[in-house]
């Protein structure tokens, strides 16, 4: 421990705050899994209610021609950019007690959480999905006219085969919820053992000078983020190997 | 447009498909020109003729994959149009499956049943010797292999008649002789062929009828000895004496 001498302050050493941060980390402290726990089941609901959402939609703009292709094309890569914290004032006003949704109740709850980082992820995941399935179906339509493929078979077979590519998107889509804080604030308020995820108590830690906590989720932030992309690449190298790529 | 003309088959000579007036435009060039002919049912009919002669843009017209610009292709099959025709490409198209899949996708579509699916696609594997392979990634098939399963995965589906476009031209002998023993044995169980060629021995192996394109139009069409051995137009006089020609030379 480090002191400013004059005004007794004590000050830590990036070393120390390292240490006791990897100390929580091993010690698995109560509150920093409860945040990581939270924070996971918020992330992975939402991604996989974006899936859900994303992969028809963006196979159906990618392989299907329609009146207004193009423009639901733009409308997804414009909003693959949407702010998180435009997204969290938006689902803010609908789920606040004088919103159309307000009767749900919702609002400072993991579930408001869940909606807000759905709507940021799906655009990313649909205009993700979009570009994967139209490569694929660049290469598809042709034997797929000649088979007589009707559209909606045609939307699933494209996306069946491109599920390697599909679980990458997933994982990007991941990557970006679990990192998200803005709309997450907003619509959770950052309660403490009901809304409090990672990136949240992160910013509230350090702003409090508790860098300890805040190190340590950020240490497992970064545990995750590297986990996803060495996962990605891990899947693309044993897809290529089996030629579904 | 393509119409569908509910006649009775009369008889092992009468016309499976009949073109008239066909035309192609793209892009301010005309492609295709004023084809008239018919394809008999049971036969195998091969076109020919010099690359940019139309033979490829012709095959996928009569197949029904691009809509002609004038003209009609009319069907007279005992089966919806659809359903009663299947096409191989010169690059075959794989799907992201294993071998097998790709036969269940070709029935599935069809409408099949599970185990009606399982036991004609397990047929098909035996027919094109790929009982072996079925669970491989069709991907990674030799070139010779995954054109036998495209035309296995063509006819599992039952049709009656079967387009193939150049299906050998980058495949050596022992493949070519695979496929076209796939091709003879479909033609045998009464399946009419429509192949694209530019291989001479294979046009006299394979072929019943010739029909002879020369930049966009028929320059000949009639039984194989006729058009091979005496050729009556220029383009398929040149094409057949192996002389060296462009389209603007004859």
């Amino acid at each position: 421990m480090l002191s400013s001498g004059e005004e007794d302050v004590p000050l830590f050493s990036f070393g120390d705050m390292m240490q006791e941060a990897v100390g929580l980390i091993l010690r698995w402290d109560r509150d920093l899994a409860e945040v990581v726990i939270l924070s996971l089941r918020v992330t992975l609901s939402a991604v996989a209610l974006a899936c859900l959402i994303g992969f028809p939609l963006g196979a159906l703009v990618g392989a299907l021609r329609f009146p207004g292709r193009g423009v639901a094309a733009v409308m997804l890569n414009a909003l693959m950019g949407l702010p998180p914290v435009v997204v969290g004032l938006f689902v803010y006003l609908m789920l606040s007690a004088s919103g159309p949704l307000g009767v749900l109740a919702l609002l400072y709850t993991p579930a408001a959480m869940i909606i807000a980082q759905t709507i940021l992820v799906t655009p990313i995941v649909a205009a993700l999905t979009k570009q994967a399935v139209e490569d694929l179906h660049r290469e598809y339509a042709e034997q797929f006219a000649s088979f007589g493929v009707s559209a909606r078979a045609r939307v699933a077979a494209l996306l069946w085969d491109a599920r390697y590519g599909l679980l990458t998107v997933a994982l990007a889509g991941f990557g970006r919820a679990v990192a998200e804080v803005g709309a997450v604030m907003i619509v959770g308020g950052n309660i403490n053992h009901v809304t409090r995820v990672m990136t949240t108590t992160i910013a509230l830690e350090t702003s409090r000078g508790n860098l300890q906590l805040a190190l340590a989720l950020g240490v497992i932030l970064l545990g995750l983020a590297v986990m996803v992309n060495a996962g990605a690449m891990a899947l693309r190298a044993s897809v290529a190997r089996g030629a579904y790529a | 447009m393509r119409d569908t003309v509910k006649e009775p088959p009369q008889g092992c000579a009468a016309p499976i498909l009949t073109v008239r007036g066909l035309g192609f435009v793209a892009e301010g060039q005309t492609l295709l020109r004023g084809i008239d002919l018919e394809i008999a049912r049971g036969r195998r009919t091969l076109i020919m003729g010099a690359n940019g002669a139309g033979k490829s843009l012709l095959l996928r017209l009569l197949h029904g994959l691009l809509p002609p610009c004038s003209g009609a292709v009319l069907w007279h099959g005992e089966r919806p149009a659809r359903r009663a025709q299947a096409m191989v490409f010169q690059r075959p198209v794989m799907l992201r499956r294993s071998v097998i899949a790709n036969l269940r996708f070709a029935l599935r579509v069809q409408g099949l049943g599970w185990r009606a699916r399982e036991a004609r696609a397990r047929e098909a594997l035996e027919t094109a010797h790929l009982t072996d392979k079925a669970r491989q990634p069709a991907r990674l098939l030799s070139g010779g292999e995954q054109q036998r399963l495209a035309v296995a995965r063509a006819l599992v589906c039952d049709p009656e008649v079967l387009f193939l476009d150049e299906p050998t031209s980058s495949l050596d002998p022992a493949s070519t002789q695979m496929i076209e023993t796939l091709v003879n044995a479909a033609h045998a169980r009464g399946v009419t062929v429509v192949m694209v060629t530019h291989d001479r021995g294979q046009a006299r192996r394979m072929g019943d009828a010739v029909i002879f394109l020369h930049a966009g139009r028929v320059a000949e069409a009639g039984p194989r000895d006729q058009v091979l051995d005496a050729p009556r137009s220029e383009a398929a006089q040149a094409w057949m004496a192996g002389r060296l020609y462009t389209c603007m030379d004859v």
